[in-house]
Order: C-alpha cells, then sequence, then structure tokens
C-alpha cells in the first residue's frame, strides 16, 4: 500500500485533477458565451452516466477500448518513442479478430474467443513493429510511419472485409461467430442490456501487466533506459535497436487487443468505416491526461470515456451541443500539457501548506 | 582614468534563482587596461554574476555602474550599447559564413538600404585585426579555420561592435598550449591598447600569468579581491576551495607488468570519408597509466568508441590479454573487464531521469544477484547503490534521487564507483574531470592511480596537458588520427608536448 502511495505522488495526482477541474469550468464559460446553462448540462451529462445502470454500462463499454490504445501511447512513450499509429493498429487489431472471428468454425468458445483476441493483439504488434523495425534499421521517424500506416490500415481493413467478410448488400461484416463472442450476457441483461464484455477486465490486467513489466522487470528496465537515454542505454550493452522494435510491437498489441475486444465484444461485426474511427487518437489524449503511467491511462479513460458517453445525455437533457465536450476535453489537456498554469495557481496552496509544516 | 574611477562597478549584487542564493551582494570593480580574473568552483556564482553583466539576468538587488554612471542592464544588446562584450566558451559562429558574414551578422552595414557592403565592411576588421595583432583572415571560410582563429573572431566581433570590456569566459578551454600563449599575448595587446578585460576562469596557473587583480568566489559570496602580484596559486586555491589543496599527486613509481591490452593499425573513416583513425596503434600495460594527450578532435572520442566496442573499426585489431576484441558489442567488452569511464557523463555514463540506484547497475542490472528470473530484484540493486554511494562519498539525498538533481561531481563519483566496482582489468577514463572543481578532480585521480596500484591497466584521455603530465605513467601524443609520439612525464614539458599535439613531430619517436 505503502507503495502504491508512492505511485501517485501528490504532484503527479493534483496536476491532472486541476487540470479537470480547470477544462470543466472552460467548458462551462463556453456553454454561458453560447447560452446554455452549464450546472443543467453536467448535471444532466453526470445523470446520463450514473443515473441508470445502461447509461452506466455503456460508459463502461466507452472506457474500454480507450484503455487499451492509452495504454499503447504510455508504453511506446515510457521506451521514448511516439506512437501516433495506435489508430492503425486497432484496426487491424479488429481485422484480425473479425477474420479468426468469422472464418473459423467449430471451435469451441474457450479456444475461439481467445484465438481471436490473440490474433488481434498479434496483428496489431506486428503492425507497430513495422514502425518500430524502420525506425531501428532505417532511422525513419516514428511519427511519419505510422501516421501513413493509419491510411494503410484503414483502406487495407476496408478491402478485407469488403472482399472476404461482407454481408450482403450491407456496408458491414456478416456476424463473427457465436463462440468468438466475449459478451457477458448475464451482466449485460443486468444492466438493461448495455454491451458489457470480458474486455474490460482484460484491459484492466493489462494495466497491471504494463505496470510490472515497465517497473519491475529486467525488460522494462532496458526500454525505460533505451527511451530516457540511447546513448547511455547502447554504452551499458544494452540492444537499442531491439528495444525500439520490441517497444513498438508490445505498444501495438495493446492497441491491437483494443480493436479485438471492440469486434468480439461490442458490435460482432466490423463496419466498413468512412473514416478512422479515431479510438487510437484519443488514446494519446487519455496517456496525455495519464501522464503516461497505466493507472494514470485508467483514469484518463475513465474521465474521457464519462464525458464522451454522457456528452449525448447532456445534448438531450440541457440542448447543449455534444462538440463542447470536445472543447472541455481539449481544455484539459492544454491544462495538462501547460502544467506551469496549474503550478503557478497551486503556489500559494503550496507555500501555505509549507508553513504549516514549519508550524 | 584612475584607480577611483573604475570602468564596471558592480555594487552588492544578489540573485536568487528559486531559494538558492547564486550570488550574494557581490561586489567587484574592474578598472581599465585591467585584467581582472574572476575565480570559483563550478557553481560558484561566476556565470551568473556575468550574464547579469550581460543583461542575460536581472539582479534582485544591487546595481551597476558603467564607467561612473548607474545603468540598468534589461538585455544583451543594452549591454553591448555600453560596450560590453563577451567572448563565449562555446562559440557562436555559423561554420559554412566567412568571417566577416560572421562578424557583421546582426548588424551588416548596407549601401542603397538594401545592399550589403562587405567592402567596408572587411577593410574595417582587416584594420581592427592588425590593429591588436590578431591575424584573421577576413574572407576565409569559418569551417576552414582552427579553434584558436575561430575565437578571434569570436573577440573581433565584440570589437567590431565597440566593445572596450570584454568578458572571456573560460577562454583556454579548448586551445592547444601554444594557442594559449597567443591569446594571452592578444589580451595583453587588447589592455595597452585601453581594452579592459574579465577573465573568468579555474585555472590558476592563467590567473598568475595574465591577469592583474583577481577576485575569488565561492559559493555565491566574494571571498576575496587580491592583486595578482600580491599571492599566489596555492593561496588562491585555498580561497577558492575553502581549505587546503595538494597540487602534486602522490604517487609512487609504477611497476609496470605485462601488456594488457595491444591496439594494431586501427583505421575508421567518418560519415564524409575522412579518416579520423589512421593507423593508431598503442599498447597498456598492467599496472600503469597511458596518458592519451591531444587536441581535441584529433580522434580521441573514436578511439574510446573503437575501444569499448561503440563504434566499429575498418580494419585494425583490439586484443586484450589474446582475446581478440575488435568490433565486438560493448557488452561483450564490458564482460571482458573493460571499464570504461565516458568523456560525456550525460551522454554516455547516466540515464538522468533514473534514480541513483537504477543508474548503479547500469551495466551488470541483467547479472544475478541484480536479476532474479527477468525480474529486478530492487532489494539487491538498493543494497548495491547503497554500498557504492557510501564507498565513494556520493552525495545524493538518498538512492532514489535522480541523476539528474546531483551536482557534476557526485555525478562523476557515481560513474566512477559504477565502473571501479565492475573490478575491471582495464580502465579508460576519457576527460574524466571535465568540468569538476579541485577537491573532485583530486579525488578522481587518486582513484585512476589506486587502481593503477592494484595493477589494472588505466588509459587516461584528457586535452588538460596538466592532468596529463601529473597523473599519467607514460604519455602518448594523438594527432589527426594517429599516435605522433611517446614520451615520459618526467621527461617533457608543455612546450614540447604542445608541440607534438599541433602535429610537428619533433617530440619523442614513435611513428614514421
Amino acid at each position: 500500500m505503502n507503495k502504491l502511495m508512492k505511485i501517485f505522488t501528490l504532484d503527479s495526482i493534483i496536476i491532472p485533477v486541476v487540470a479537470v477541474i480547470f477544462g470543466l469550468i472552460v467548458g462551462a464559460v463556453i456553454m454561458l458565451a453560447g447560452g446554455y446553462d452549464p450546472i443543467l448540462a453536467y448535471s444532466s451529462l453526470f445523470t446520463s452516466v450514473f443515473g441508470d445502470s445502461y447509461g452506466f454500462g455503456e460508459t463502461i463499454r466507452e472506457i474500454t477500448p480507450l484503455i487499451m490504445t492509452g495504454l499503447a501511447v504510455a508504453f511506446a512513450f515510457r521506451a521514448g518513442l511516439f506512437n501516433i499509429g495506435a489508430e492503425g493498429q486497432f484496426l487491424i487489431g479488429m481485422t484480425a479478430a473479425s477474420i479468426i472471428g468469422i472464418k473459423i468454425t467449430g471451435l469451441p468458445a474457450l479456444i475461439h474467443a481467445p484465438l481471436a483476441i490473440i490474433a488481434g493483439g498479434l496483428c496489431g504488434g506486428l503492425w507497430a513493429g513495422i514502425v518500430g523495425y524502420l525506425k531501428a534499421k532505417r532511422g525513419v521517424n516514428e511519427v511519419i510511419v505510422s501516421i501513413m500506416l493509419n491510411w494503410t490500415a484503414l483502406y487495407f481493413s476496408n478491402y478485407i472485409v469488403r472482399t472476404f467478410l461482407l454481408q450482403e448488400g450491407q456496408q458491414k461484416s456478416v456476424d463473427i461467430q457465436p463462440t468468438a463472442s466475449i459478451s457477458l450476457q448475464g451482466l449485460s441483461m443486468l444492466m438493461d442490456n448495455a454491451r458489457m464484455h470480458m474486455g474490460t477486465l482484460l484491459a484492466v490486467l493489462a494495466a497491471v501487466f504494463f505496470y510490472i513489466y515497465m517497473w519491475k522487470s529486467k525488460q522494462g528496465y532496458e526500454l525505460r533506459a533505451v527511451g530516457h537515454n540511447p546513448n547511455a542505454a547502447e554504452y551499458a550493452g544494452m540492444n537499442v535497436k531491439g528495444n525500439i522494435v520490441k517497444a513498438m510491437f508490445i505498444s501495438g498489441v495493446f492497441a491491437g487487443l483494443g480493436g479485438a475486444f471492440q469486434v468480439l465484444g461490442v458490435f460482432h461485426y466490423q463496419d466498413i468505416f468512412t473514416g478512422s474511427p479515431g479510438i487510437g487518437f484519443d488514446g494519446i489524449a487519455v496517456a496525455l491526461i495519464g501522464m503516461n503511467h497505466p493507472f494514470g491511462t485508467i483514469m484518463g479513460a475513465a474521465l474521457f470515456g464519462t464525458l464522451t458517453s454522457g456528452s449525448s445525455g447532456m445534448s438531450f437533457g440541457a440542448g447543449v451541443p455534444p462538440e463542447i465536450i470536445r472543447i472541455v476535453i481539449g481544455s484539459i489537456i492544454f491544462f495538462i500539457a501547460a502544467q506551469g498554469i496549474v503550478r503557478w495557481v497551486l503556489k500559494p496552496l503550496y507555500l501555505k501548506r509549507k508553513k504549516e509544516k514549519v508550524l | 582614468m584612475d584607480a577611483a574611477n573604475p570602468v564596471v562597478e558592480l555594487k552588492q549584487i544578489t540573485k536568487r534563482f528559486s531559494g538558492i542564493v547564486a550570488n550574494d551582494s557581490i561586489s567587484l570593480k574592474l578598472h581599465k587596461g585591467e585584467i581582472h580574473a574572476l575565480l570559483g568552483e563550478n557553481g560558484a556564482g561566476k556565470s551568473t554574476l556575468m550574464n547579469i553583466l550581460f543583461g542575460l539576468y536581472q539582479p534582485d538587488e544591487g546595481s551597476i555602474e558603467i564607467k561612473g554612471k548607474p545603468v540598468s542592464i534589461d538585455n544583451p544588446n543594452k549591454a553591448i550599447e555600453l560596450g560590453i562584450g563577451m567572448v563565449h566558451q562555446h562559440f557562436k559562429l555559423v561554420q559554412p559564413f566567412t568571417v566577416t558574414e560572421n562578424i557583421i551578422l546582426g548588424m551588416e552595414p548596407k549601401k542603397l538600404g538594401f545592399h550589403l557592403d562587405y567592402k567596408t565592411a572587411t577593410a574595417k576588421i582587416k584594420s581592427l585585426s592588425d590593429q591588436y595583432g590578431l591575424k584573421v583572415d577576413p574572407n576565409s571560410k569559418v569551417s576552414e579555420i582552427s579553434v584558436g582563429m575561430q575565437q578571434r573572431v569570436e573577440i573581433l566581433k565584440t570589437l567590431y561592435r565597440g566593445a572596450d570590456i570584454l568578458i572571456f569566459d573560460e577562454p583556454t578551454a579548448v586551445l592547444t598550449p601554444q594557442e594559449i600563449t597567443d591569446l594571452m599575448s592578444i589580451m595583453r595587446r587588447l589592455v595597452d591598447e585601453g581594452k579592459s578585460i574579465i577573465l573568468i576562469t579555474h585555472k590558476l596557473k592563467e590567473i598568475m600569468h595574465i591577469s592583474d587583480a583577481v577576485t575569488i568566489i565561492r559559493r555565491g559570496k566574494v571571498v576575496d579581491t587580491l592583486k595578482t602580484s600580491e599571492t599566489n596559486p596555492n593561496t588562491l586555491a585555498e580561497k577558492m576551495v575553502g581549505r587546503n589543496v595538494s597540487f602534486k599527486i602522490d604517487k609512487k613509481a609504477a611497476t609496470p607488468g605485462e601488456a594488457i591490452l595491444e591496439v594494431r593499425d586501427l583505421m575508421l573513416k567518418n560519415k564524409e570519408g575522412v579518416s579520423v583513425l589512421d593507423g593508431l596503434s598503442l599498447d597498456v600495460r598492467a599496472g600503469e597509466i597511458l596518458g592519451v594527450a591531444g587536441v581535441d578532435g584529433n580522434g580521441q572520442s573514436e578511439l574510446i568508441e573503437a575501444l569499448t566496442g561503440l563504434r566499429k573499426v575498418d580494419s585494425g585489431s583490439v586484443t586484450m590479454k589474446g582475446l581478440d576484441l575488435t568490433n565486438r558489442t560493448p557488452r561483450f567488452v564490458s564482460e571482458q573487464g573493460v571499464s570504461h569511464i565516458p568523456e560525456d557523463r550525460h551522454k554516455h555514463g547516466l540515464v538522468l531521469d533514473f534514480s541513483m540506484s537504477e543508474n548503479m547497475v547500469l551495466e551488470t542490472y541483467y547479472k544475478a544477484p541484480f536479476n532474479k528470473g527477468g525480474f529486478l530484484n530492487q532489494q539487491e540493486i538498493d543494497k548495491q547503490a547503497k554500498k557504492l554511494i557510501e564507498a565513494f562519498d556520493v552525495r545524493t539525498p538518498s538512492i532514489e534521487t535522480k541523476a539528474r538533481s546531483l551536482s557534476g561531481g557526485n555525478q562523476q563519483k557515481a560513474i566512477i564507483a559504477r565502473e571501479i566496482d565492475k573490478k575491471p582489468e582495464l580502465l579508460i577514463a576519457a576527460q574524466p574531470t571535465r568540468g569538476l572543481d579541485v577537491g573532485a578532480i583530486e579525488f578522481v585521480q587518486q582513484q585512476l592511480i589506486s587502481q593503477r596500484d592494484q595493477g589494472k591497466a588505466v588509459i587516461l584521455i584528457s586535452f588538460e596537458l596538466d592532468e596529463i603530465m601529473n597523473v599519467a605513467d607514460r604519455i602518448v601524443v594523438i594527432y589527426e588520427g594517429r599516435i605522433v609520439g611517446e614520451v615520459l612525464p618526467e621527461q617533457t614539458n608543455d612546450q614540447e608536448l604542445g608541440l607534438m599535439m599541433s602535429g610537428s613531430t619533433s617530440g619523442g619517436k614513435q611513428h614514421e
């Protein structure tokens, strides 16, 4: 417990919390300027999320993939890489899970579902691995490659769905085999048919894995050393290039798993997307809010998911356009990125506390 | 002007940085035609004070008077207007530009509003250069002239802007002994022509040689201001450090054994196809410190990288006790008993954002007992860190503290602790005392000698001749990627070494 307290040092928890409050205030000011009632808006947002079990369940559904893409971005970041390609890795994970979930038949659920999940994670990892490989061996900037691969992933996934998995006359694939589903029927029934699935639990476990791997294992030590100072890592005899590829691979696995959960647990089919779904991009914001810590990422995803999921309730209850919530999220990210502002506002508080300690 | 009218007077300057007092009511008087040395250890507050004078920082308390008038210098342009010029330690020159282009940069003389008037500028620079005996060719490209010449371009830059108060920030750090001598005479000439100079340095020899007065700063406070003629190096060192320092290092004569490391004909071309190692050969024996002297940029870094596996050579061989180490990985080399105190401790030696305990196992984390089945054994790592920190007196608040927050000296101690604890056969120390203060330098050099006394082979690569002369048992000189001579410290002098370092092979013979 003491250790857990150490992770969440005062600073690293206070700043995001204050940034969230500031973000909400900015949103409120904008609502006021637009002639809306911010208190009604936030309260209807709150009610739509926590007011009934369906809203709550759907919020959790919203949060789950954000945890995964957030972990993907945070993991790469800890190894000194900016994985802006979680979006593409997420799509590839979806597609791989769809292929396994639809095309393979006759397997028991106990094997089929895990197989589809593993395929999703693996393919997401390999997709990101391309980025890592090009960066390590050819020195190509990971941001550029991963942005390009996002588009490649989008059209490649659409091609796969259209050519191999299409449901006649529709812009989506046929449904996956029931054996590949990871939906929790019983829980969904209890939650008024909110789409609950195993992926949520696995996402939390993924965060725990992230923590243990990164801070307790030998390989994580290497990844962090490479991330902080590749020159020193090389001096110390670490394989810098190998570690870059490995970091990108694991990062991609997180995103790919997120995509697999979405197909296997939520929709049970895959759309032909006209544009990127954006969950991978949101993962960047989530990781930022979570300060690239796995447990912070869970909280960041919870916040992001709650706001997003509640925005429709807010628009229903207070007539506020749901886009306002994107402004709130944007402001929160701004205040987290510009920590100086938060520290400056908090300064008098800190000083006061110090004085009290002296007394 | 006489002593009553100083050209610069700093009065009770105080500057605080978030709770730390960098300058604590410092007063300083610079007279016309005087070279005034500012002496202090790293972090004593010299740079802060000069940055205040040059307008980069504002003092919290105190005032500045230039030629008797109180002024407030709120930016460097104001300082230049007042006739203050700064010759920075790290030159601020555009390499592909000519000397003239560099000097006029930011205040280009124009004809007809937009046409650059190079002719007038070149003529003015030429006459300034002649007046002060700088011998700079205004038309040569900066990338093609020597470091010493580049420094003169920096001096010209300040003169061109009409400076008559010049601040030299550690000007000799990058120069060869000959270039230092030349710089000294240039500085003399400048003051003879009526300029005034503030010289920031921690080299006592230079102060004794060139300055008229010296102000010693310790921990942000003025300890004393003395006339150079009325003091001596020992007094100065004592005042600077705050305790007695010995310059001469106590060491017994070396008792070298068999050769541990044999380097033969190393060849290496850089990306541009230029030979950076050009048939370099050397031997290091057990129980001796081999000093590698040379001016920066003559292949020292490449030699170290080749020896430690950080860079692959094109041809040649590195053999340690009969085992071929040529082009092996850094880890392989390290496991054969090679320790390396890197040249740049921030770049290679430490992961600054890691805790001290994480840094202490940077090269051994994968071995038992620190690695237990793929997981870090934090208890053992902490124990190791505590042991090393205690044994080498690394001043750190705790082992959880990030390496970044330690002072340079303590960071270096930590690296040395880690490297020596590996019990190496061969210790490669590259610039191990760079940027350290007198006390820390003493410690580091003692450690190298004690390794030698335990029968280890030590390579000391340094740009500081004094260090090489004091510490090494045998000296080789590296020039343009080759060893151009070998001498014994007791049979040579700065002059001879300096000549060898600048490429004239009049010294000892080894290379044809």
